[in-house]
Formats: C-alpha cells, sequence, structure tokens
C-alpha cells in the first residue's frame, strides 16, 4: 500500500501494454497513441442510456461477480499462490470470502441502500418532500494494488456496481497471475458494455488519468496517492486514496506476553507482512520487549514450523524489487528472531529487529514484509509523543490488560482505523468504514460505506406547484412583520435527531 | 517572508494539547459565535448593505438567520454528533466492542467568497468548530466590509488560539495553500476550485468545494405562468442575482415563454416597483469587475424585460433575455447577476438533452403542474441539488446535504452533514486481551474444519445490515 514503489515504480519491468480481450482492439493509428478512448467513450454512451440505473441491472452484476468468484475459486486460488505463494487458507479467508460477502451483502440491501432517504422539513417546507436521492457518478476509475489483488480490486468494484456505474478496473500489473484472471475471465460475467478492464504499468496508468472520470478510488502508496489525485483535480473529479504508513502497535507492559505474541505475529506475518493494515512496528518499554520476545519466538514455530521456509502457510515477496528492498532492511538495528532469506523463492524469514534507531531505513518508510522492528519507549506518554510526531497511520494498535491504557492510546493519537488487543480483524466488519487520514489516506468504504461513496447524495425538495398565496409572506415588498414571520420559520427546526 | 507561519503553528500547537477535544470546549465557541451574531446584529447589517446592498430582509433571512439556526442546531446536537457510533457485529466480534469514533482532523482552513460572506463564512465554521478543530479562516476581500467585521470583531468571540482570521487576495491565498491543512473547505468558482484542490493533492489534504455552474430551469407547458414567474424571479434577483444556487436560464417552448414574459414582468413590479433602481429591496452588484462584466451579457439575445444599468450604482435592472443563442456569452458562463435569458426547446426530452450535454450544476429546477413530468427531469439528469417547483429553498433545510456534483463541487455540508464533513471517522475494535483459546481456530497451521467455523463466523448476515 505504500513504501517506496510499493504500486510499481517507473523502472519496474512490467508486461507489454495491451488492453484486456474486452476492450476491442484499435487499428486506427491515431488511437493507438491513446488506448483508451474508446473503451471510455462506449462506457460512457452506455451510462448515458441510463441502463445501470434500474436495480435489477446492478444485481445481475453482482450475481455476475458471485458467480465469477463461484465458478472460478480454485483459478484465484492458484493465481494467488503463483503471485504471492498465499496459502488457500489466507486466500479464502483474506480475499475470496471477504468479496463473496460483500456481494452478498450488497445483494441482500441493494434496494434498502437504493432507496430515497427522507429528510426532516420546517415550517416552511412543510408541505413538501424532501429527500436524498442516490445517483450513480457515472464512469467510476478503480485502481487496484498487488498485495490483495482480488479483494482491493472486487470489494471496491462491487460498491461501484450497486451504485450504478460503469466501471474501468485497472488491476495491478505487479500480481500477474490474478491480473490475467481479472483480465480474460472476470468480463464475461459482467456487461462488457459497462465494464472494462484496462491493463499496463505505470505509464500507462499517467495516460488513463488523463481522461476524465467522474470518481476515482485508487490503493497504494501515498507517493502515487499524490499523483492521482492531482490528475483528478484536472477535472474536479472527487477521489478515494487508500494509502498507508507505519501503522504502530503500542505493547503495554501490563499484559500477557504470549496473548500478544500471538496477535501481532500473526497480524504482522499475514501474507508476508504485505499488509496495509499490518503492525508495521512496536513500541515498547526494553522490560516488555524481553518478555515479547521468547514468546514472539515461540509464535512464530508454532504457525509456521521449526523451518519457516518450508511451511504452506507463509506467503512470499511479490517480485524481486521488493525482496532486495525487504532484504536490505534486515541489516537495521541487530536480528533478533529470524532474519534468513532466499532469492531464488523471494522467501523472508518471520524477523523481529531490536535496537533499531528511528533514523534507520527501517524506520523511514512502511516496511510491508515480514520484518516486525520494536522500538523502546519508558512510558505511554512517550509512545503517543513517538506516534503523533509522526504521520497519521492507516491503523494503529494497542496491546494492554487495561482498558484506560488502551482508551488513552484511542483517545490521544488519530489513525485511520483502531485496534485495542487484536489486529485488523475490523477488516472481517463491513459495518466499520475502512480509510485513512491525513497521510494514510481519505475516503472510505466496505459494506454500505462502499456503496455511499460511489453515489452522489443529490438533495431533492418537491413542492408543491399552486397554493402560491403561502408564499407571499417571502416576497417583497417587505414589512417588519413578514421579515419576523420568516425569520422564525426559517429558524424552527423539526428535526433534532440528525 | 510567510506571514502565516507564526499563525499556523500556533494553531497547531494548540490543537495538539488536545484543547479543542471536550465537548465543554466546543460549545464554548459555539455559544460564541451565537453572541457575536446577537451583539453585532447593526454592524452585520450595515457590512452586508455596504458590500451588496443588501436588504435588511435578505440578510437576515439568508445571512443571520440561517448562521444561528446551524449554530443552534449545534449546540443542541453537540454531545449526540460527539457520541462513538456502535455498529452491528458479526460473530466473529459478536464479544467485541466496534464503534465509529468522530474526530476533528486538526488544522482547518475554510475560504470564503463573496455573495453571502457571513453565511458562508460562518456556516461551515459551525461545523469546524463543532467538530473540534482548530481553524483558519479566509473570508473574501472583495466583500470588504464584512471582512473587517469577521477579521476584527468574530476572534474576541472565540479562543484566539484555536482560530484565526487571516487576510489577503489571490496571491496571498496561494501563499496560504503552501502550507500543510488537515482539511480545506472552499466556496467559490471552479477554476479557484482547480487550484485548491491541486494544492490540496501535495498534502494530500481532504477537500470539500462548493463550486458552481449554470442553473438550469426548466419550465413545462402545463404550469401557471404567474406562480413559475414570482417563485423564479425571487430565486433570481434575490441578492441581485449573486447566487450559486439561483436559475440560471430558463428552457421552455416559445408557447410557453409567450406566457411567462408578462408574468415575470408582472413579478418584478411587484416586488421591486415600475422603477426598480429606487427599490430597497433590490441588491447591487459586488465590485466594478462584475458590474462590466454583466453589463456586456446585456447585449446577449434580445432584452424582453429591464436591461437599464447604472454604473454608478452598479445598477442592473432585474433583466429577461429572448431568442438567445446557446453560444452566446451569457450561456457560456455562470451568469451571477440578475439576467434571465430563456432557451426555447421543443420538449421536455430536448430540454434534458440540453441539460445533459452540459456540466452537472450546483442545482436544477423543474417547474410544472405534473409531478410526472418534475419527477423525469429528477431521475433523467444529475445535479447538486434539485427543486421541483420552487427555488433554492432546500438550502434552508438543515437535514438535506448542500454540495455540488461534478463541476460543480465535491464533498457537502449543512447541520449534521457538517460536523461529519469536518470529522475523521476513526473504525474501532476492542478486544478482550483474554479469551485467547478462541483465536486457535485462526493460527496456522491450518485445518479445513477451523477454516469451516471462521467462515461462519466471517458472514455478514450476522449484522443486521439492513438498518446501516
Amino acid at each position: 500500500m505504500s513504501g517506496k514503489g510499493s504500486k510499481g515504480v517507473a523502472d519496474d519491468p512490467g508486461p507489454e501494454p495491451t488492453l484486456g480481450p474486452s476492450c476491442p482492439v484499435h487499428a486506427d493509428t491515431s488511437t493507438r497513441m491513446d488506448p483508451f478512448e474508446d473503451t471510455l467513450r462506449r462506457l460512457r454512451e452506455a451510462f448515458a442510456t441510463g441502463c445501470t440505473r434500474p436495480a435489477e441491472f446492478r444485481a445481475a452484476q453482482l450475481r455476475g461477480l458471485s458467480r465469477f468468484l463461484q465458478d472460478n475459486k480454485q483459478l484465484l486460488q492458484d493465481a494467488l499462490a503463483q503471485d504471492l505463494s498465499k496459502s488457500a487458507f489466507e486466500a479464502d479467508m483474506s480475499e475470496l470470502v471477504i468479496c463473496q460477502n460483500e456481494v452478498d451483502l450488497a445483494l441482500r440491501n441493494l434496494q434498502a441502500w437504493m432507496k430515497d432517504e427522507p429528510a426532516a422539513t420546517n415550517m416552511i417546507t412543510k408541505l413538501d418532500s424532501a429527500f436524498i436521492r442516490k445517483e450513480p457518478f457515472g464512469l467510476v476509475l478503480i485502481i487496484a494494488p498487488w498485495n490483495y489483488p482480488v479483494n482491493l480490486t472486487l470489494v471496491p468494484l462491487v460498491g461501484a456496481l450497486a451504485a450504478g456505474n460503469c466501471v474501468v478496473l485497472k488491476p495491478s500489473e505487479i500480481s500477474k497471475g490474478t491480473e490475467k484472471v481479472l483480465a480474460e475471465v472476470l468480463p464475461q460475467y459482467l456487461d462488457q458494455s459497462c465494464f472494462a478492464v484496462v491493463l499496463g504499468g505505470p505509464q500507462e496508468t499517467g495516460q488513463l488519468l488523463e481522461h476524465k472520470f467522474d470518481y476515482i478510488l485508487f490503493t497504494g502508496s501515498p507517493r502515487v496517492g499524490r499523483i492521482v489525485m492531482t490528475a483528478a483535480t484536472k477535472y474536479l473529479t472527487p477521489v478515494t486514496l487508500e494509502l498507508g504508513g507505519k501503522n504502530p502497535c503500542y505493547v503495554d507492559d501490563n499484559c500477557d506476553p504470549q496473548t500478544v505474541a500471538n496477535r501481532v505475529a500473526w497480524f504482522r506475518y499475514f501474507n508476508a507482512g504485505q499488509t496495509c493494515v499490518a503492525p508495521d512496528y512496536i513500541l515498547c518499554s526494553p522490560e516488555t520487549q524481553e518478555r515479547l520476545l521468547p514468546a514472539l519466538q515461540s509464535a512464530i514455530t508454532r504457525f509456521y514450523g521449526d523451518d519457516p521456509q518450508s511451511s504452506p502457510n507463509l506467503g512470499r515477496i511479490i517480485n524481486q524489487k521488493h525482496f532486495q528492498r525487504l532484504q536490505a532492511l534486515l541489516g537495521c538495528g541487530r536480528v533478533a528472531i529470524g532474519g534468513q532469506s532466499d532469492e531464488s523463492e523471494r522467501y523472508i524469514a518471520p524477523t523481529v529487529l531490536v535496537d533499531v534507531q528511528e533514523t534507520e531505513p527501517v524506520m523511514q518508510e512502511e516496511i510491508f514484509g515480514p520484518i516486525l522492528p520494536i522500538m523502546n519507549v519508558r512510558s505511554l506518554d512517550e509512545a503517543i509523543d513517538f506516534i503523533t510526531r509522526r504521520e497519521k497511520p492507516l491503523a494503529l494498535y494497542a496491546f494492554s490488560n487495561s482498558r484506560q491504557v488502551v482508551d488513552q492510546m484511542l483517545n490521544r493519537t488519530s489513525s485511520g482505523n483502531f485496534g485495542g488487543n487484536e489486529g485488523f480483524i475490523y477488516m472481517l466488519l463491513p459495518s466499520l468504514p475502512l480509510g485513512g487520514v491525513g497521510n494514510s489516506g481519505m475516503g472510505r468504504y466496505h459494506g454500505k460505506f462502499s456503496f455511499d461513496t460511489f453515489s452522489h447524495h443529490r438533495a431533492c425538495l418537491l413542492s408543491h406547484p399552486g397554493l402560491e398565496k403561502l408564499n407571499d409572506l417571502r416576497y417583497p415588498p417587505y414589512t417588519d412583520r413578514s421579515q419576523q414571520l420568516l425569520r422564525w420559520a426559517v429558524g424552527s427546526w423539526t428535526c433534532t435527531l440528525l
């Protein structure tokens, strides 16, 4: 999600830029320079016909997405294994099932979400009908990353489709196995007049961003997030940016080390650490560090065995570039646990670093790998200072037996999300919004939040065409009395519940 | 060289102390705002009269009362809005505490325009303060009387460690925008909106942009011309047309145009007398630049009503233009003045086509005795807001979000929407530090059985999400 080039820097060798088979091939040389023009125009024209508006159409798209997931479960698991050595368990739990749940939720609630929301009226609008209408924006662009290439592509897609938009999907070219399935198989399950997959690397994405979209949802690094937002400015396109940061994990002296170690380790090494909401570094006292280290070793051994490299439950690093980046980080501080790496497999052992300085590279960028540095602090206050001096992270974790300590950490910091005595399990709860703040992003989605994100909320008032005499009060010329009455009418609110 | 550095640092330091977090502090600020409005009512009426020749009536109704109502609403609901919002849980999180916490962003910048210089400064301010932010206010230098009151009088009513007014023109605003803010709220033109968003992108600052556009006003053949004329005229000429949500142009058939013109003349005479220039109820154009801009538009099409202007007063008569081409200047930019062009269409479909070929406006109006027609216009177009059979009354309802779409803006506010706009909604999950055995299911090495149980626990069905 963040860190240098986690989305793919210019020097990242990408595949030959092509369009997915769902897009028309252009023989016309004048459009060879812009491979997206026709596709985008086609989708806009489709949107203008209004075909995506009825609930039946949207439900059909969502059911198509559902069948895609069910029909191609093995194919997708294989692709995820190919891209990230993701175990079937991780693929199910963090990708396929999450997507399926989101589709099911949207299908179940579609009519309710689409309904006009009545709004309270005041004295002067008492006889009118006031409501908020949810409308699709039009043409939506979703740019997805490589670390959860199914989840972070399809969950936004659910929201965009449910909200009635036409969608252009730009999956990551770095997770090539999944990209292929999304480009070649997924479109067969959707109405291709309203949906397209476009492929390419940073250059093609730059070209794509020169076009007008009505909404852009981007998941990736803050660096590229800025580029996307700047491009969006040209057309005043609203954006949701799901970015990243270094997610602090405060571990209090008052805790059970093994419980904490289990929870932190699981969330840190899940997907070989390539998770935007993973705990990035630990803050704790030296005493707690001493208790934690053996507990972390114990957890790692329990999860991955004595030889983690041979465990089927540990993923691999996505590509050489990131592997080398992470390998360099192993030189920071001192290796307390793990530290092994194997370039031929892009394997990095579940690692814990200690004696780390704030100025070292491992504390300067989002780690996005199975390396967990521990920084020492003397007190909760020092930990909070450390955290608040830095950019607001996407996630923040606090472990303590004391609810007071957890609350203090919650109240005195800010972050996209917060977990007390737990990692990012909240990702499984669609009733919680997922989104960043500050450098970690803007906007949010999941569940109904996705639908709302991809909808324009249009304020509507339907007045009576008659009863004009009632309006006499508001027209000039004014008397003191009419002024008084109108002022009172404007000021009297009937809604206290908002 | 940087006049804002110290001020911004001071405000950030104040925010870091946590001073603005407690409800008590925020309520005090809001009550301060309330007293500001009450104590200085005459001063504000005079300033608005000086800047825009706004009548007391217009000032009361569209500036002071609206601002006061927003403060009152915020005070009444502050604690409710601030509360953590519990959310439905699934089996996997049944024993946890799951909620959304509303947090201030930090340092908020509000850039306000000149046309409703009190309303469009204070109503956002209410939301920003209620949400617990420190605020920098940049009122418009163009409405310089109100600017003076906001700069010199308003701060006395607020905690100045957490609030500042900064002054200046485009150059100073550009300098201001180079700094990092945690939220930027801008009301103004799309052109400057782009500049603000570009500056915000550098710091990944979220923005709300309340912009503008040409707000179409469709008038069906099936209507009572006088009723429609009254309503359209009032909303068009209010504040001498300088309203972002005013009906900008009419679309109707030639037959309806014929019925409308005398009705519009009748409404104008009723509202402003035979000599509108001497009516106390008609405002003036804000400055020379805009006056000259509008004067030039009087040359478009053919004047059917009004058309007079007086440079010494920056007066433009309530005007209706006909025989206007879509290519003429008056149809190329947001008018923002008391000039109402009428364009002819042959049918509802043609009107809708005309509308949908253009940028999405901030407001859209449809007048018809037939609710079917009104609903069709609503269903086949998009806009920030919509009103059937009336003008921008929807703005007076704090239960409706106010904001644009497409070129007319992004984000929304008013009422609770303001509070939500200026808050970060932080998803929180608090779990017990005990009961670790329950987690055994999720840890590797995995078994198919464990996975099955976990998947059931994850199922969204347990959430009563229809209530969301």
